[in-house]
């Protein structure tokens, strides 16, 4: 199992952490009031937790590269799935689930929910964009942003309803992402990246300073929720009429999602993510497939952020930091990257989590760089894996 | 009959270096040629030209497709000239891990379907036929090309030799009038290369493709082709059947070195 | 295209030289200030762009990280600064060991913050190591933040003002005057090493071909972990020096110092050391002049849409390559 060299070396490895630890660790100053903490204990714990984590890291690298033969283990989410006896019973299930949650639990509960759900879009329309294509764009959070001021600013100024701002921000993500991407979308891969994070910096720094357009940070408050069509409701029974409303939207995109992963569209994002040369090889413009993940992977965003304006009634432009982007790659990252039912567990897990766990919440941020970082070396597949479709054929049909 | 390509004073440069010298290539129609020489002779730089991933310094590139008027492909993206029907196999495999075997050939039907967005989210009748039909006929090539048993692995496990005809099935499936195929043989055992021998004269006969080969395994060279380019330091050298090639002096030069003549 | 792109090129610089001239005529002294601030701007964008633009030419990653390691170098800086000044130590030693210690630290972060993230990746697809990037960064600004504060701490001095500079420091401080001499020698040393040394010459030959270069001999890994070493200290020195020029320090500070850098970086075409100091310069001195004569408000607006700007419609930068693919 461990060997005594693994030992060794994590202990070694230990005290190597205990020395590149320890100012910033041990000693902790406070220069507006002149003081200077000690905090020996924490030496202890940097040692034994360097002392683990040395021995697990070693662990599963090891098995990882002893482990490469058996690769055709497909996820259990996957086979329920695809078993016929379990599929139906395990979806109702879900279904049941979703159905029953806000009328079981407290309304915090559902609004939390309604908050994972919204990332559940948002990780779905991001997974298109990373998981399919391969382009990483760390400035999703701007798609995001142009939904929410578009409802919020519609609304402010005509009085547009919900109802027509849902679609038309969706057509916005859409248009936006188009614009965007045309320009900056020739670049290689790591240029995309760095690009697209200074677009969504951009339009953060442009909300905020533009104070007669977009309220600049003091942002727009009493934002409506979405029109119930005459009928009357308090404040629970709005937030149980959001919460079906995003549970529609994040059905429609996961099946819509669900077709475009298995069309010749997925497929040329697939082909231009895993060979962009042998993709262009075989005919498929790459210009245009890049595009066209581009700007549908902004027309979630668009549709998202619509109901996160809708859902918190008050948006400025802190909502929409380039921490919001990363969190949305986490998401997919952590989930499986071009895996629709990974993005959605992930969504879940690393949205609801720390809002339950509040004693870790403000280690949120820490553990999801560290996680990306354990994702990418040890399961870059993500926690539940993507799996192709398989098709039928009709065999000698002639 | 005009050649089906037409390839004029074609020089590719890269800095001070030149890789192509005004090469001079035509091939007829149901010709099986072989493009050889020795390693960095240029070989698969001249492919990478025709095929528009290289921007040539110089040149004319023509293809007249069966049946079709002559055209040029100069300036062309990679995609539009694998839709004017040339389509190759990369030396190294490159093929796509993340899907398939039947996913990997149906990308090479890409360029012969036309659903777009709409019709991938909302899936009408006619846009379910074009796929079922897609799915049919990237079957019916894995079983030419004798691939039927992999379909729905990942071609990431594929055996070293299926990988090489997989990507032969996938060119196959951009409906080609000429395959360019780069090293097609590289890596495999006597067996494998057999076969590949009956499958490409198989392909010649009963695909109405002509085939352009780069490779390096001469008896395979020798036994197929038609017509033999040789090129060396980016000038071609020589032009002829296999004949005609074995008995070339400055080819025998070109694979041998000065000393060869002394011997 | 290519005429097109002469003729624009040129109608811009006629615009900024009339521009400029139209200031410098108007106002000299102002525009004299703004000229050497952004000249102590691109010289600390450079200490840092080197880096960034080394650990490219040699794994051909953006080490997103790299801006974490300069804030890292300069929290140790405070954090040494702190503790000797409670013990009441002379100010010269209590300069001398911060910049030791911000040195010694942030190499190590460096080091091994590629043992951990990158080195498992090397040979994995451009994406996953991209990712490990971001997540190193993410990791390490709330590690920074979680182990000491998430406000504004204020830094102390460590470079004084010279008495016998103040004759001229209504012109430039001398602080500011050090800030470039440094970032002068620090890269003309930078150059020497690349140039002249055993380990210089495996750097380059490492990022031309890390393959070939293992057969000669070469320790591939042993060149990286060096670059990532060297890199990091020129960010530390960096990072000391624009911490005690603005006088606060932040968890943050890195992410934003590192994008710019980057964009610095690239400017002057990724992976050539030169290019690096050249685009550092321009882009200082394009901040200081547009937040100076237009809206400071968007001095990082500005930053950004340059390197939009650049990588449309000159992606291989001032005095870089174009890059040919290989099939």
């Amino acid at each position: 199992m461990i060997t005594k060299n693994e030992i060794k070396q994590s202990f070694f490895l230990s005290i190597w952490t205990i020395i590149l630890t320890f100012p910033l660790m041990v000693v902790k100053v406070n220069t507006i009031k002149n003081i200077v903490i000690f905090r020996w204990w924490n030496i202890l714990y940097v040692a034994v937790g360097a002392f683990f984590a040395s021995l697990a890291w070693n662990y599963f690298l090891r098995r990882k590269n002893e482990g490469k033969k058996t690769k055709d283990s497909i996820p259990v989410v996957h086979r329920l799935l695809q078993n016929h006896k379990f599929r139906l019973p395990f979806l109702a299930t879900i279904g049941v689930i979703a159905l029953i949650y806000p009328f079981v639990t407290p309304m915090y509960h559902t609004s939390i929910m309604i908050s994972a759900l919204v990332y559940v879009v948002l990780g779905l329309g991001l997974n298109i964009v990373v998981g399919l294509a391969g382009l990483l764009d760390l400035g999703y959070v701007f798609f995001y942003a142009i939904g929410a001021y578009a409802y919020a600013l519609l609304n402010l100024h005509y009085g547009v309803s919900f109802w027509v701002v849902l679609p038309l921000s969706a057509l916005l993500g859409a248009l936006f992402g188009t614009l965007l991407g045309y320009p900056v979308l020739r670049l290689r891969g790591d240029y995309l990246a760095i690009v697209t994070l200074g677009f969504g910096e951009i339009i953060r720094i442009v909300l905020e300073n533009w104070v007669d357009f977009s309220n600049g940070p003091r942002g727009i408050g009493n934002i409506p929720g979405p029109s119930s069509f005459g009928i009357e409701l308090n404040q629970h029974q709005s937030v149980i009429y959001i919460y079906f409303i995003i549970i529609t939207i994040c059905l429609v995109t996961i099946f819509f999602v669900q077709r475009l992963e298995n069309s010749r569209i997925g497929r040329a994002w697939i082909a231009l993510r895993d060979d962009e040369i042998a993709c262009q090889a075989m005919g498929i413009d790459k210009t245009k497939t890049k595009l066209t993940a581009f700007a549908l992977g902004a027309t979630w965003a668009g549709l998202a952020g619509v109901i996160f304006a809708a859902k918190t009634s008050y948006i400025n432009p802190m909502s929409f930091t380039i921490w919001e982007s990363i969190t949305i790659l986490c998401v997919v990252v952590i989930g499986g990257m071009g895996s629709a039912i990974g993005v959605i567990a992930g969504a879940l897990v690393l949205i609801l989590l720390p809002e339950y766990l509040r004693a870790v919440a403000e280690y949120r941020m820490l553990v999801f760089g560290a996680l990306q970082v354990i994702v990418m070396v040890f399961k870059p597949e993500g926690l539940i894996e993507a799996v192709r479709k398989t098709y039928k054929y009709e065999k000698n049909k002639e | 009959m005009e050649p089906i390509l037409n390839v004029k004073n074609l020089t590719m440069k890269f800095g001070g270096l030149t890789a192509l010298d005004s090469i001079d290539i035509s091939i007829k129609q149901g010709e099986i040629a072989a493009l050889i020489g020795p390693n960095g002779a240029g070989k698969t730089t001249f492919f990478n030209c025709i095929t528009s991933i290289y921007e040539p310094t110089e040149g004319n590139i023509q293809i007249t497709p069966p049946g079709q008027p002559t055209e040029s492909l100069n300036g062309l993206k990679p995609n539009i000239v694998t839709e004017k029907g040339l389509a190759r196999t990369f030396q190294n495999i490159r093929l796509f891990h993340g899907m398939t075997v039947l996913e990997n050939v149906m990308i090479g039907r890409h360029c012969r379907l036309n659903s777009g967005i709409l019709g991938a989210m909302l899936q009408p009748k006619s846009q379910q036929r074009e796929e079922q039909k897609a799915v049919d006929d990237s079957y019916k090539i894995l079983e030419k090309i004798g691939l039927d048993q992999y379909v729905n692995e990942m071609a990431i496990n594929l055996p070293y030799g299926a990988q090489r005809r997989l990507e032969i099935a996938r060119a196959l499936a951009t409906d080609p009038f000429l395959l360019l195929l780069d090293e097609p043989a590289a890596g495999m055992n006597p067996q494998e290369t057999k076969e590949l021998d009956d499958l490409i004269i198989w392909l010649r006969d009963n695909e109405n493709v002509s085939i352009l080969l780069i490779e390096h395994d001469m008896k395979l060279v020798m036994s197929l082709s038609d017509n033999i380019h040789v090129v060396d330091y980016g000038k071609k050298i020589a032009e002829g059947t296999a004949d005609e090639i074995k008995n070339n002096p400055l080819v025998i030069k070109a694979y041998l070195g000065d000393d060869a003549e002394d011997a | 295209m290519r005429w097109l792109n002469i003729i624009i090129g040129t109608a811009i610089a006629g615009v900024l030289a009339f521009f400029a001239a139209k200031e410098i005529i108007n106002d000299p002294v102002y525009f004299l200030e703004l000229f050497l601030g952004g000249l102590t701007r691109g010289s600390i964008y450079a200490l840092i762009a080197v880096g960034y633009t080394m650990v490219y030419g040699i794994i051909e990653l953006i080490n997103f990280a790299h801006g974490e390691i300069y804030m890292i170098g300069s929290y140790t800086a405070l954090i040494v600064a702190s503790v000797l000044g409670l013990y009441g130590y002379n100010q010269v030693v209590i300069v001398i060991l911060a910049f030791v210690f911000a040195i010694a630290y942030s190499c190590a972060y460096g080091f091994t913050v590629e043992k951990i993230a990158y080195l498992p990746l090397r040979n994995a697809p451009r994406l996953s190591a991209l990712i490990s990037a971001i997540g190193m960064s993410l990791f390490l600004q709330n590690y920074v933040m979680l182990a000491q504060t998430p406000e504004y701490l204020p830094f102390p001095e460590l470079i004084p003002e010279l008495a016998i500079w103040e004759p001229y420091a209504h012109i430039i401080t001398a602080p500011e005057m050090i800030i470039i001499v440094t970032t002068v020698i620090v890269t003309a040393l930078l150059g020497m090493l690349i140039k002249f040394t055993r380990m210089g010459k495996a750097m380059r030959a490492s990022s031309q071909d890390k393959i070939m270069s293992a057969l000669v001999g070469i320790n591939v890994n042993k060149v990286v972990s060096t670059t990532f070493i060297v890199g990091s200290a020129t960010a530390a020195i960096g990072g000391v020096l624009i911490a005690s020029h603005v006088g606060q320090i932040n968890f943050f500070i890195g992410f934003l110092a590192g994008i710019k850098a980057f964009v610095a970086a690239v400017l002057g075409g990724i992976g050539s050391i030169p290019g690096a100091v050249l685009g550092s310069l321009v882009l200082g001195w394009t901040e200081s002049f547009f937040t100076g004569y237009f809206w400071s408000e968007y001095e990082d607006v500005c930053a950004f849409t340059f390197l939009v700007l650049i990588l449309i419609f000159r992606p291989s930068g001032i005095l870089g390559r174009k890059e040919t693919k290989k099939v």
